[in-house]
């Protein structure tokens, strides 16, 4: 599904290296987590892969189901599969969250020939998933984000994950600023996507998520690199120990 | 955006006597044909006497120092071809309103509704004034004239003596439906002057609609006596061929316990400024002025200009100013807006912002926001901003799947949101929202 291979990465307007030679690949329908400490480079690997600008990939690619990621603009890689759940999802003022996610589902649909849904069908479908992410109709009506609770923006994002049906979920420290409810909710939303031809990579700090989403595979990242890639025990091990030992290990 | 409470000295412009063109207004004065009037007979000799104490103004004027004057100090129009697109704007088109059609300025009665509706009492200026009094005598040229302290408005003063027609709206009730003036273009060398006059009643309620293209050169003034607990709404929407030159003018009073709200969307132009002189004088009333200004210098030179001045001479009032611009491929954008609070207006709530949304290097946006408060319990604060597109908030569009166009559309109706909630009515602004929509799609990547 997603491969990425040796990819080294710089900021396009410094002379700051970021990912220095990042290999990883997520086979469909599995959960890899990726955890790191602060500045270990996790939230630019899911910028770059989502087509931020603002990055210099200096070697190596990154690929998606064999088509060329870095290559697309960010809506082509959208409509190609790819889903970025922000760790910071970006309020919206004046623009209906209604509004917002039938023109992202119905331009996806566009984009990959399909037809795009009817305002009765996208009705039916976002209230459907509202529902069991305990989305009011009030929030749908909401401008984008605008007065959402941390809680909330993070709900609406697996919201928009829903409705448009990625392959390949990126989720970018998803779990900052949940409380446990609101972590309950948002992790029995991805369980309920996951599926033989949906992965996901799940970026995080703690492995208190990674008891609600279990993962096939845990990478650790350090320095820009991955340093030690294991199964759920690796996160355990993690919360335990901290990242001391295992990068002195990696190393 | 800071709070401010400061006096500031009287800033009245001087208009030094070099740059005043004596002949020019001669020669402007002379191209026109100058109606005697009927009940305006008088008001029209005062506001002559007015101009040419003023004279036309200059660009060292300081409140004519961002817009040259020049297109509207010109004796003639220069004349503008009459393009293919003529027809109405679709904006308001499936409202039930009642309809008065001008063409270059002048009353087509045949084009318009029978001017019956319950509630308001409506004559047209150019049939009305061949009588020697009219209702609207007391306010034709007053509130005109009472604009011109501290800053002086001449091309307001020209339109009370050259307007012929215009529409006359004394409301006494709530009417059922809106009241719509619609302008078509009649000639292409056309140089108009319309001039409304509107009173309403102690609790009574009007919606003004006023939507068109005018002529090559157009000067446009509305005075509006907002009495006790009255409320108006007036919504425009300026759809000129672009390469039109307009001026447009609002004279307000606005009562105890009234209510003013203005939005004004304008989307062409070679030239065009929009002065709004809203005075409030009783308690607890209150004036919301907003405008949304979409520039697109690739249609041909753009400048838009805004020029506001709210005065509070009354307590527990509350002003808003709320001007947006949206500016790209060398289009200019300024703003003038000042709150001046009045010894006594205590409790006094005024709030100003400008702000640009630049989408290239090319644009520009100047403003000049003023506050002048001589009151000490009051709450006043002014912002300006001038700024590109968020970057952060693009990508989060794009990232969704929606495409680049699409996105930057999103965001400029995003940007322009805060001055179309001051549209009240939520039809009116849902269409107002749709047509802005159809405006940018179409003007995309170019």
């Amino acid at each position: 599904m997603l491969k990425i291979d040796n990819l080294h990465v710089k900021l396009e307007d410094e002379d700051k290296q970021i990912l220095k030679g990042l290999s990883l690949e997520v086979p469909a329908g599995q959960v890899h987590a990726i955890m790191g400490p602060n500045g270990s480079g996790k939230s630019t690997l899911s910028y770059v892969l989502s087509g931020r600008d603002g990055y210099e990939v200096t070697d190596g690619g990154a690929s998606l189901n064999g088509d060329d990621l870095l290559e697309m603009e960010p809506e082509e890689r959208a409509a190609a599969g790819l889903f970025l759940a922000f760790q910071y999802p970006v309020e919206i003022p004046g623009v209906g969250n209604m509004t917002f996610l039938r023109t992202a589902v119905n331009a996806q649909r566009k984009a990959r020939g399909e037809e795009e849904l009817s305002s009765g069908e996208f009705l039916k479908k976002v209230r459907a998933k509202a529902a069991e992410l305990k989305i009011d109709a009030d929030m749908l009506k909401r401008p984008v984000n605008v007065g959402f609770s941390g809680g909330e923006k993070k709900r609406n994002e697996i919201l928009q994950m829903a409705m448009l049906e990625p392959r390949m979920c990126i989720m970018d420290e998803t779990d900052s600023g949940l409380d446990v409810d609101a972590m309950r909710l948002v992790s029995d939303g991805v369980n309920a996507l996951r599926s033989p031809d949906r992965s996901f990579l799940v970026i995080t700090h703690y492995q208190r998520l990674l008891n609600h989403i279990q993962p096939d595979v845990v990478h650790i990242m350090s320095n820009g690199r991955i340093v030690k890639t294991g199964g759920p025990e690796l996160a355990l091990q993690v919360e335990e120990e901290g990242y001391g030992d295992l990068l002195t290990g990696a190393q | 955006m800071a709070d401010t409470a400061v006096k500031n000295q009287d800033v009245t412009p001087q208009v030094t006597g070099e740059a005043k063109p004596a002949n020019a207004l001669d020669a402007r004065l002379a191209a026109l044909s100058l109606p005697e009037g009927g009940f305006t007979a008088a008001a029209r000799a005062d506001a002559l006497a007015r101009l040419r104490d003023m004279g036309l103004p200059a660009p060292r004027d300081e409140y004519w120092r961002y817009t040259d004057p020049k297109p509207f100090n010109a004796p003639e129009a220069a004349p503008l071809a009459l393009g293919d697109d003529l027809g109405d704007s679709p904006l308001f088109g499936d409202l039930d309103r009642l309809k008065l059609v001008f063409v270059d300025g002048v009353f087509d009665a045949e084009a318009s509704d029978d001017v019956a509706l319950e509630g308001v009492e409506i004559d047209v200026l150019s049939v009305a004034d061949r009588q020697a009094a009219h209702w609207a005598g007391d306010l034709y040229g007053a509130l005109e004239a009472s604009g011109q302290k501290p800053v002086k408005r001449p091309f307001a003063a020209l339109n009370t003596v050259v307007a012929r027609d215009g529409v006359l709206i004394r409301v006494t009730a709530t009417p059922a439906k809106p009241v719509h003036v619609i302008h078509r273009r009649g000639s292409a060398d056309a140089d108009t002057y319309w001039h409304h006059v509107v009173r309403i009643e102690e609790g009574a309620e009007l919606t003004l609609l006023e939507t068109g293209m005018s002529g090559a050169r157009s000067n446009g003034a509305l005075e509006v006596d907002l009495q006790k607990g009255a409320k108006f709404n007036y919504i425009t929407s300026k759809r000129a061929v672009h390469e039109t030159v307009g001026l447009s003018h609002i004279f307000a009073r606005v009562d105890a316990e009234a209510q003013l709200k203005s939005f004004t969307l304008s989307v062409n132009g070679r030239v065009m400024r929009h002065e709004g002189v809203i005075d409030i004088v009783g308690d607890d009333a209150f004036a919301h002025i907003a405008a949304a200004v979409l520039g697109d210098g690739d249609i041909g030179p753009f400048h838009h200009d805004d020029t506001v001045f709210i005065t509070h001479a009354a307590e527990r009032c509350e002003s808003r100013q709320v001007f947006k611009k949206v500016l790209k491929n060398g289009a200019e954008g300024v703003f003038q807006g000042k709150i001046l609070v009045k010894p006594g207006a205590q409790k006094t709530d005024g709030y100003q912002i400008s702000q640009a949304l630049l989408l290239d290097e090319r644009s520009q946006f100047l403003a000049k926001p003023e506050l002048e408060i001589y009151a000490d319990d009051v709450k006043c604060s002014h912002g300006s901003t001038t700024g590109a597109l968020d970057e952060e908030a693009l990508f989060y569009l794009r990232s969704r799947g929606i495409p680049h166009e699409r996105a930057i559309i999103f965001l400029v109706l995003s940007f322009l949101a805060d001055a179309l909630a001051e549209v009240e009515d939520d039809e009116l602004r849902d269409q107002i929202n749709d047509r802005l929509e159809a405006w940018l799609t179409d003007r995309a990547g170019k």
